[in-house]
């Protein structure tokens, strides 16, 4: 038991494990697998003439959003060259998919449908459309485990994204609420403002949003006001996930040494 | 029937695996977040029937295996529900005798007990490891485990029966 807190060698045993698991877990994603599809056959033509027509003009404004931003993107990028310092380098995506769930309510994991077989790297982050949804903690040949940003023992480093203040943001064990450590009193916090990563610590890629601030409470009587965030990533419903590959500079930092879990940072 | 014999026990052993395999299917079927805190703890519940009924074939050893498997299941440090499953497999051992004698409803009470005992020891050696909750709801399970036993028990003794595991 304790050999699994503290020893590397018994994770590779882990693996196997769960490696025996790993068609327990197909097969009790099937049910929900059979019923996307069922109902992918049985939608009218009206309702899916409809569907097109909201994503044609979604992808539309998309565009028109990518439009904007490769231009910023260069501007940026000459910018920086002017300062001379380091270019900025994008990150590549691998589209994957949720297949479980946690069954233990105290944890908030996923269970992924890729795995050490698919070059999936220990405190990988993932995404999905709306935000951060967390990072890989646990690895099988071929599925992997994700701890969300929800969890009680996930901390992630966050900054506003109006006027790049820096904290940690702290999962509370609820799905719908985080919450920020340690914000000042006088910190210029508003409801509505985004929290976005903020890439320090260099596991997550800078940027990408987190959260969306619901609640600031000021008490004079406390030491630091309390600031109540509500994720942006569909914790609970997203089934198509996107896992982040660091550009390889990063990934140098952002990989655990050898017989270490993860950096004491991310655990609380 | 004198299900104690040597002569007479074997075949099934595949029957009893499955049962086990389709309650840990069972026990990582995704539900929606509020019922998942009263989910039932079958592998408990299908390893206290098969200890009570033929304690001879399924004992501490099967309990520990399981447990492993649940213990990467549920995501936790190796061996704590090892360690709870192979305790509840030794109390049912102890009291098997009487259990099979108790009416259906003092044994769903029994289950409650052990299932308590089993979700108590899990969550206590949890906390250890840095796991923790402030509320007792993680007992739920033990009652809904209690509420569902008849069914299980039914449902078990005719596959039991069918397949003539002794």
């Amino acid at each position: 038991m304790a050999a699994d807190l503290y020893s590397a060698n018994v994770r590779d045993g882990r693996a196997y494990l769960s490696l025996i698991l790993t068609p327990l877990q197909w097969i009790v994603d099937v049910p929900s697998r059979l019923a996307g599809e069922v109902s992918d056959v049985v939608v009218d033509r009206s309702l899916l003439l409809k569907e097109n027509a909201k994503l044609k003009s979604e992808a539309l404004l998309l565009e028109r959003k990518v439009q904007q931003n490769s231009a910023l993107w260069h501007e940026n990028d000459r910018l920086r060259s002017l300062l001379v310092s380091s270019k900025r380098v994008d990150e590549s995506v691998q589209l994957v998919e949720l297949i479980g769930v946690n069954p233990d309510p105290f944890q908030h994991q996923v269970i992924i449908n890729k795995g050490s077989e698919n070059e999936v790297v220990l405190g990988q982050p993932i995404l999905d459309a709306g935000g951060v949804m967390g990072q890989v903690t646990e690895m099988s040949h071929y599925t992997s485990r994700v701890m969300l940003i929800t969890d009680a023992r996930h901390a992630l480093p966050v900054e506003i994204n109006r006027n790049g203040f820096r904290t940690i943001a702290l999962g509370k064990g609820q799905l719908d609420e985080l919450e920020l450590d340690h914000v000042p009193d006088t910190a210029d916090i508003k409801a509505n403002d985004l929290v976005i990563t903020s890439g320090l610590g260099g596991r997550f890629p800078r940027g990408y949003p987190v959260a969306i601030v619901s609640e600031v409470i000021r008490d004079p009587g406390q030491q630091f006001a309390r600031v109540r965030i509500k994720p942006t990533a569909l914790l609970d419903k997203s089934r198509h996930l996107l896992l982040v590959t660091m550009p390889a500079e990063v990934e140098e930092i952002a990989l655990p040494l050898k017989g270490e879990v993860l950096p004491s940072k991310e655990i609380q | 029937m004198n299900s104690g014999s040597p002569a007479q026990t074997g075949g099934g052993g595949f029957i009893i695996l499955g049962t086990f395999i389709v309650g840990l299917m069972l026990s990582q079927i995704p539900l929606p977040y509020f019922i998942e805190w009263a989910r039932p703890e079958w592998v408990a519940m299908i390893l206290i029937y098969w200890v009570m009924a033929l304690p001879h074939r399924v004992g501490m050893g099967m309990a520990f295996c399981l447990g492993l498997l649940l213990d990467v299941i549920k995501g936790s440090v190796l061996g704590l529900n090892a360690l709870s499953l192979t305790i509840i497999a030794f109390l049912t051992l102890l009291l098997h005798q009487r259990l099979r004698m108790f009416p259906i409803v003092q044994q769903a009470l029994m289950v409650m007990v052990f299932v308590g005992i089993n979700q108590l020891l899990f969550h206590w050696m949890q906390a250890f490891t840095g796991y923790t909750g402030d509320s007792l709801v993680f007992l739920l399970p033990c009652l809904v485990s209690a509420v569902l036993w008849p069914w299980l028990f039914v449902v078990l003794r005719g596959v039991r029966r069918v397949f003539r595991i002794k």
